[in-house]
């Protein structure tokens, strides 16, 4: 049983009972336990499946380390799945229920998977699964993805109701971690005068000290801890934060901290995570060490913990894991947790030392002194038990296993390899580390630390996560922290003297394999010793390989508890030193962090800023069917009550082919070019000759990248001899206006030029249909002829009174005026052309209207015809590229030989022999297969619509040697692959090929 | 996520201000170049590790370009400068040595 004991815990408050429940099962804990310590208060040590065998596991940890005990926590909406139960604060209302076993945690039909264990060995999926083909898309696949992952992901309907936020800090000196060492750092970091942030991921300052014990200048640790945080609480330039946790270091001294505000208190106001953007001159850290797990058989049996964490569990919540414990170890470190299992009143059987020491070290001899029964050279021969833990089968720590000396009753066993300092944050961002043979453990490399942008240091280990094993030895680490004659000496620690470590790597040390197979490395991947030993046998000898193959330290461990044993397994395999083998690289985050604090506030509206023209407003009410365009909104079509999309397509495609058309076409991106150079700077741009345009008159242009490919296409104006009007695509605005200033800033920064992107400050109307005259006449202000406004000739002027610009250009192949207005005017005017248009039958219409528009004239739409392959030669456009010119952006790309190859897929208008319409995107098949067995192609569809002016489907598409194939049949694939649709090539222009409409 | 000294506002700015440009002082070439010259400049690229020539504009500042001399593997930032150049200027050049044999030097004591 572990049970509650009658007194002590610490960090419990007796007085304050809370209630929880757990798989459904009602139970109580007390304010200051967490999920971990309350479950095991119930004797709840059964608390989840394990990943892969669906083993029994237990709580193994007292922290962030935890690899079993991972929770979906929440209900509904707040449901949260893999929450560690040893970081999860109790809270009165709390509901967790364990996660990867089915139909029950007690009774599980995955767990077959452990009886075939033998079965599946390292690398069983990919050796197993690959043949034959067809099985894995109908048999493989949906069986692992049943059987994969932890937690159940939360409800694809469910949203987060609660609110997170970002928080950005700049400060000299980042100090993470709260113990001692972070203490003492932060302090001496303040009393320079800088600003400090000092962060712990627990509720609670001190880190193990407390627990462990120790004195510090005269005082107890927690009451040494007690006077460090006053000093600091009253220091103006430091901050405080606990229960947060800094999860990585980057570039520079930036750094991401998580602050759970109110994770432990959910009733309570204000946003429940706080992700911290911290830019820092320099961090420290003090992260601690994590306790390395002992491989023997059976330990990963629930009930097998971590010394540390039953130490944590009697001192900090009064948690008694079982009446008796034994204790394993290979170092004096585990003997503390004897001692307070002692104090606490409960049995320890025996301490099983690995070590045969030449005389007892001071914490041996106080075991010895409570009549503790200390067994030197001795070793866990396996678990007993299946469930949890009924006793333990003890050998000699120097045989080979199976010989069993002694068994021993028990609930718990405490086990000890060492201590591993946490350098995650240290590596993050480049900081190497170095084998310390010593101490065995990697630690800091002080001399390879990750530098910042002056090349200096950025990162500094501090206490036991710089390697420092005493408290006197992390004190002295802290004081050379800040250098100098004003330092502080070092605060002076109680004598803390302890028997060297011996390496154990596996136990007993030839155990066979019969105990390797049962000798767990990494709890929450199933990942055994036999397992990594079968990787280096098979040729994974990197240890990145290593991991990789057998998942050893993946997921949420991220080497915790896991990498030392494993990679002292995988040198042992390849008869390498720890050191020639290396670590994998550590990567951000700590531990895992929620979405909602990567988020932010960004979220639905905040998530991405809307652009909306002067005249969204008035299309908003007025039954427009919104698409993004970029970050524009823009309407795909303005439909009126009981119609469908398409009624409402056509109706507007035929009103403007028949009588007059409204078009916003504000978003459409509007750049000034102006300097004496500008002509010149057009020149090299658009590929065709802009420097010769009038004043008054208005050009098509294409504009290409330095590889020749077709970027953008537009109307230019020219408004003055050095001022030009650049017209782009609605989403190329913004692209267009930074390719022109990094050629005219990196390149030609010597001509006189500046452009300016003034897409916002205009609104922009398209009057357009046979009507488009008529009804600017009917306005009245300027005269609007083709005498004195032809086409492609633009003017200024008052159209009712309102100053505007006049450009007679046409994207519709009709008559049509494209009105600029500044932004402010061009909802009056809108309003203005709606109400004088009535009687000549206007209607606004949207973007797919637009597209079919210039799709029946042949017009090319950038994104439909153009993908980043294709040059303007290619869509038929040789028209618009000058001949005469010397040079212009992509001129030399398109002599390249793949650009002048003779049978590049050319622009052709596709009609479908039955008037369907073409499946967008589809590609015309021709006999045979490529060298990748697929089918041949010999074009596609670029762009495919409904045409209601010729009551037929209509596209235009791309074809090898197209334009000389007009009049041939060619067949397209459907979506099925399958079934074929014939359509014969034909010119693209396929309405009022002459001109005529736009032209009177 | 780095942070680079914008040379038109001098500020310190912060990776999200800026957009990256790729290799510094590449020579446009255009017609008349031969094929295999075009094509590097197309799409030749140095990936050093180690002393790296970049562009980065400060998009969300000024909107300029301007170059960074900078240590693709130490993240070390030896200096930035305006884009209208051919070349390092001097000071980023002496900076570059400066920094560079402080570095020999400390590895040798």
């Amino acid at each position: 049983m572990s049970t509650r004991l009658a007194t002590g815990g610490r960090l419990i408050d007796r007085s304050k009972q809370q209630s929880f429940t757990f798989n459904g099962k009602r139970l109580t804990g007390h304010a200051g336990d967490t999920l971990a310590s309350a479950l095991l208060a119930n004797d709840q040590v059964l608390v989840g499946r394990s990943f892969k065998y669906h083993r029994p596991r237990g709580i193994v940890a007292s922290g962030a380390e935890e690899p079993n005990a991972l929770m979906g926590l929440g209900e509904g909406h707040r449901f949260e799945p893999n929450q560690r139960a040893t970081t999860t604060e109790l809270f009165d209302g709390l509901t967790a229920r364990s996660q990867n076993h089915w139909p029950s945690l007690e009774t599980d039909i995955g767990s077959l998977n452990a009886a075939l264990s033998s079965l599946l060995p390292a690398g069983f999926y990919y050796k197993t699964f690959m043949q034959p083909r067809a099985f894995w898309k109908h048999v493989y696949e949906p069986f692992i993805r049943k059987s994969a992952g932890l937690g159940q992901a939360p409800d694809a309907e469910a949203r987060d109701p609660d609110t997170y936020e970002h928080f950005h800090a700049h400060v000299d000196t980042l100090v993470v971690g709260g113990g001692i060492a972070g203490l003492e750092a932060a302090k001496r970091a303040g009393e320079t005068g800088a600003r400090v942030l000092l962060v712990e991921q627990t509720a609670h300052w001190g880190g193990r000290a407390p627990v462990d014990g120790g004195e510090i200048e005269g005082h107890s640790t927690e009451a040494y801890v007690a006077m460090l945080l006053a000093d600091l609480e009253v220091m103006e330039n430091v901050t405080l934060r606990s229960r947060c946790m800094a999860a990585g270091v980057y570039d520079h001294g930036y750094a991401l901290a998580y602050e759970r505000l109110t994770d432990h208190a959910p009733r309570a106001k204000g946003p429940r995570h706080r992700l911290w953007r911290i830019r820092a001159g320099r961090i420290v850290t003090a992260t601690g060490a994590i306790e390395r797990p002992l491989p023997f058989a059976g330990n990963d049996l629930p009930g097998v913990m971590l010394a540390s964490a039953v130490r944590d569990y009697v001192v900090n919540w009064a948690v008694s894991p079982g009446d008796r414990t034994v204790v394993v170890t290979n170092n004096d470190d585990a003997y503390r947790t004897a001692l307070s299992l002692r104090k606490a009143g409960l049995a320890v059987p025996a301490i099983l030392d690995a070590r045969v020491l030449p005389k007892d070290s001071p914490l041996m001899a106080e075991a010895r002194k409570m009549g503790i029964r200390i067994l030197q050279g001795h070793a866990i021969d396996h678990v007993q038990g299946t469930r949890r833990v009924r006793g333990v089968a003890i050998c000699s720590h120097a045989g080979e296993g199976g010989a069993v000396i002694e068994e021993i009753a028990c609930e718990a066993v405490a086990m000890s390899g060492g201590w591993s300092p946490v350098v995650h944050l240290w590596s993050h961002c480049g900081g190497k580390l170095v084998w310390d043979q010593t101490r065995v453990m990697f630690r800091p490399d002080p001399d390879r630390p990750p530098t910042g942008d002056r090349g200096q240091p950025m990162v500094h280990a501090v206490g036991a996560a710089n390697g420092a094993l005493t408290l006197q030895e992390v004190l002295d680490d802290a004081a050379r922290l800040e250098p100098g004659p004003k330092t502080r000496a070092a605060p002076q620690a109680g004598p803390q003297e302890e028997a060297p470590l011996a390496p154990v790597w596996m136990m007993p040390q030839g155990a066979s394999i019969r105990h390797r197979m049962k000798a767990w490395l990494d709890y929450q991947n199933d990942v055994k010793v036999s397992d990594v030993q079968l990787a280096a046998r098979e040729g994974f000898e990197s240890v990145e390989h290593a991991k990789r193959y057998t998942t050893l330290g993946m997921a949420t461990d991220q080497g915790k508890l896991s990498n030392i044993n494993g990679l002292a397994t995988l040198s042992g395999a390849l008869g390498a030193e720890i050191p020639q083998v290396g670590t994998t690289t550590f990567r951000p985050p700590y531990t895992p962090i929620s979405m909602g604090a990567i988020a932010g506030p960004a979220r639905a509206e905040t998530f991405q800023p809307v652009r909306e023209t002067p005249i969204h407003g008035w299309l908003n009410a007025n039954g427009a069917e919104w698409e993004p365009v970029g970050q524009w909104r823009r309407p795909y079509c303005i439909k009126r009550p009981g119609e469908s999309t398409h009624e409402a397509v056509m109706r507007e495609v035929t009103n403007t082919r028949q009588n007059l058309g409204l078009l916003d076409a504000s978003t459409l991106g509007k750049i000034v070019v102006k300097g004496p150079d500008a002509g010149r700077f057009l020149d090299m741009l658009y590929t065709n000759m802009m420097s010769t345009l009038k004043p008054g008159r208005c050009r098509y242009g294409l504009m290409c990248n330095e590889n020749g490919f077709l970027i953008d296409d537009g109307v230019v104006a020219r408004i003055d001899d050095e001022t030009f009007l650049c017209h782009t695509t609605t989403g190329g605005a913004e692209a267009i206006h930074a390719h022109m200033e990094d050629w005219l800033q990196c390149e030609w920064w010597d001509w006189l030029v500046y452009t300016a992107n003034v897409t916002e400050q205009y609104g922009q109307i398209a009057v357009v249909g046979p009507k488009a005259r008529k009804v600017l006449e009917a306005i009245g202000g300027m005269d609007v002829s083709a005498e004195t406004l032809p086409f492609m000739g633009w003017t200024e002027g008052e159209l009712g009174g309102i100053p505007v610009r006049l450009y007679r250009i046409s994207f519709s192949g009709e008559l049509s005026f494209e009105i600029a207005v500044k932004a402010g005017y061009a909802r009056q005017l809108w309003d203005l052309l709606l109400t004088v248009g009535r009687q000549f039958d206007v209607m606004p219409y949207g973007t797919e209207a637009l597209h079919i528009l210039r799709a029946e004239k042949g017009f090319i739409m950038i994104g439909d015809e153009t993908d980043g392959t294709v040059i303007p030669q290619d869509l038929g456009l040789d028209w618009a590229i000058s001949k005469k010119k010397a040079d212009y952006l992509g001129k030399r790309a398109q002599e390249r030989p793949d650009m002048v190859r003779e049978d590049r897929w050319k622009l052709v208008g596709l009609e479908t022999l039955d008037g369907s319409v073409l499946p967008d995107g589809a590609y015309a098949v021709e006999e045979g297969e490529n060298a990748n067995g697929q089918r041949n192609v010999q074009g596609r569809v670029t762009s495919a619509y409904h045409s209601p002016t010729l009551g037929r489907g209509i596209a235009m598409g791309l074809v090898r040697h197209g334009p000389e194939r007009i009049g041939e049949v060619i067949r397209f694939a459907r979506t099925d692959g399958t079934t074929m649709i014939e359509a014969r090539i034909v010119d693209p222009v396929f309405y009022d090929k002459d001109g005529e409409k736009q032209n009177v | 996520m780095l942070t680079l000294h914008c040379p038109y506002c001098d500020v310190q700015t912060d990776e999200t201000e800026l957009t990256p440009g790729g290799e510094a002082h590449l020579t446009r070439h255009g017609p008349g170049s031969e094929d295999d010259a075009f094509h590097d400049y197309l799409f030749s690229r140095a990936n050093p590790r180690g002393l790296h020539f970049e562009r980065w504009r400060h998009t969300y500042g000024c909107g300029k370009w301007f170059l960074a001399a900078r240590d693709t593997a130490t993240l070390e930032v030896f200096g930035t400068y305006k884009a209208q150049t051919t070349e390092p200027p001097q000071h980023i050049r002496d900076a570059i040595r400066d920094r560079q044999t402080g570095r020999a030097a400390r590895t040798a004591s």
